[in-house]
């Protein structure tokens, strides 16, 4: 697997850091008191199979946040763009 | 027919003719009081436990393959419960009482082997946190031992014991721990489960859970409508999938885990080893080949397959453990889908939808669990009350603050 980051071009995977799915929303509220949306935030996923947006950190390279589409069954990356 | 060497006598004198395939392939029947989604070794340990201790009519296995063709095939075979938290030890421990029953239980060779599980430690401080593992399972009538640096010699010579930069140091072990044979206990639970009547359904998908007023009433296949009046969700690496046709969103991600297997060696590894300054665990097997693994990839993947940087991660993780592995050649390796959960510990608990029993999120710790999560979740589904030593297992622990973090990573599904 390789991602083609929009600054540097095509890196290994080995450069990159992975933070999970990229759209979970946080809430707003500050979270001084538990509740069902940052419950949500926190700890739900949809886990969906296929087409999945995530965040990739460059962390061996420009340093970026990315947000990548990747297709799940298949490992193929779809788009790449700046977080 | 019951297994024994009479029986194995009997066959040879008669060429073998009286062998009877070990499981019927049922087709559907209309309505089951039980039923399991998921063909694995959970499942079928769920199954069994159902018709063997508890009085709930009738029980089907509906998998949408063939029998135990998910992780219960894909994993590295071993068993143990050298746990630290007391949300874990004792349920892990039931589990390592089951297995050591398991054979006489089912009538079946899985080939259980108490060999050993060394877990070897690197530094004052490791050997510090492994003390205290240590005691942790001893309190709960647990086994274990920690071995200073000249006794693990004794016992394992070939390790690096001189690496400079991970000196070996001691090991923590749990004399009771090991292997079993991973497809045997599929096996063993299939074939006992249908002795005692349980109707076991192969390439039967699930595409749907019908519903009415909030109650589980029945399962759409591929082979058509099947009435539930309980259904047991036993589906890691899909449970999302499958918990979503349910309208459930669960606290899970699926990650790949990647396993690895060598040509055949003569015995050279009688025990199963951990390296304490990577990830990095091996056996052999009793065919020879050495079966080692590591960390996951690390990103969502349902992909049953991984890359070459965790490979290169978990083979240099062996070769600064024993350096002696390093010309064994690869002959496979494979990935398997994982339900990493937020805190790295399971569920078994009831649903927000009545009648909807889940059992997930196993991480990649399931194998070792499957006799303890087919008895507590047959449990659960019988009694509708959580089982003693799968009290901690709830669903709502998330939302509640209550979690089982092992690793104390926090909602990091990739680094549990």
């Amino acid at each position: 697997m390789r991602i083609t980051c929009p600054h540097c071009g095509q890196r290994g995977l080995e450069e990159f850091l992975y933070h999970g799915d990229a759209t979970p929303q946080r809430p707003s509220d500050g979270g001084a008191t538990p509740t069902v949306e940052w419950t949500d935030y926190v700890y739900l996923r949809d886990n969906k199979n296929f087409a999945h947006e995530e965040l990739w950190y460059h962390s061996a390279g420009c340093h970026a946040w990315l947000r990548v589409t990747r297709d799940l069954s298949t490992h193929e990356i779809q788009d790449v763009r700046q977080a | 027919m019951k297994y024994s060497g009479l029986a194995v006598l009997r066959e040879a004198l008669r060429g073998h003719t009286g062998w009877k395939p070990a499981w019927r392939d049922a087709t559907p029947a209309p309505e089951y009081d039980v039923v399991i989604i998921g063909g694995g070794g959970h499942g079928l340990a769920t199954a069994f436990y159902l018709a063997r201790h508890h009085h709930v009519g009738r029980i089907a296995v509906v998998e949408k393959s063939w029998l135990g063709s998910g992780s219960i095939g894909r994993n590295t075979t071993i068993i143990r419960s050298n746990y630290l938290l007391p949300g874990n030890i004792p349920f892990y421990e039931l589990s390592m009482k089951l297995w050591e029953g398991l054979e006489q239980e089912v009538n079946y060779n899985a080939m259980v082997s108490q060999r050993g599980v060394y877990n070897i430690f690197h530094s004052d401080a490791q050997r510090d946190a492994y003390a205290r593992r240590g005691n942790a399972m001893r309190l709960h009538g647990v086994d274990a031992q920690l071995l200073d640096r000249a006794t693990l010699r004794a016992k394992i010579p070939y390790l690096d014991y001189e690496n400079a930069r991970f000196p070996i140091q001691g090991a923590l072990l749990q004399a009771r721990g090991g292997t079993v044979r991973h497809d045997a206990v599929a096996w063993g639970y299939a074939r006992a489960a249908d002795r005692l009547g349980v109707d076991i359904i192969q390439n039967c998908e699930v595409t749907g859970i019908t519903r009415q007023n909030g109650s589980v009433t029945g399962i759409e296949t591929t082979r058509g409508f099947i009435g539930a009046k309980k259904l047991g969700l036993a589906v890691a690496g899909a449970s999302s999938l499958v918990a979503s046709m349910a309208g459930l969103r669960l606290p899970i991600e699926s990650h790949a885990l990647q396993a690895f297997v060598t040509e055949a060696l003569k015995p050279l590894i009688d025990n199963v080893i951990t390296f304490g300054a990577g990830h990095f665990y091996i056996s052999q097997s009793d065919k020879g080949g050495l079966v080692f693994g590591g960390d996951l990839d690390g990103y969502n993947s349902y992909a049953a397959r991984g890359n070459l940087p965790t490979i290169e991660d978990v083979c240099e993780g062996g070769m600064a453990l024993m350096p002696m592995i390093g010309r064994a050649r690869l002959v496979r390796h494979w990935g398997g889908i994982m339900d990493m959960t937020m805190d790295g510990s399971p569920i078994i608990d009831k649903t927000p939808v009545e009648n909807l029993y889940l059992n997930a999120g196993w991480c990649y710790g399931g194998f070792k669990a499957t006799p303890a999560s087919g008895f507590c979740f047959a449990h659960l589904i019988a009694q509708n009350t959580t089982h003693e030593v799968a009290g901690a297992y709830r669903l709502d622990r998330f939302a509640e603050g209550r979690l089982i973090d092992e690793k104390g990573v926090g909602a990091q599904p990739n680094l549990h």
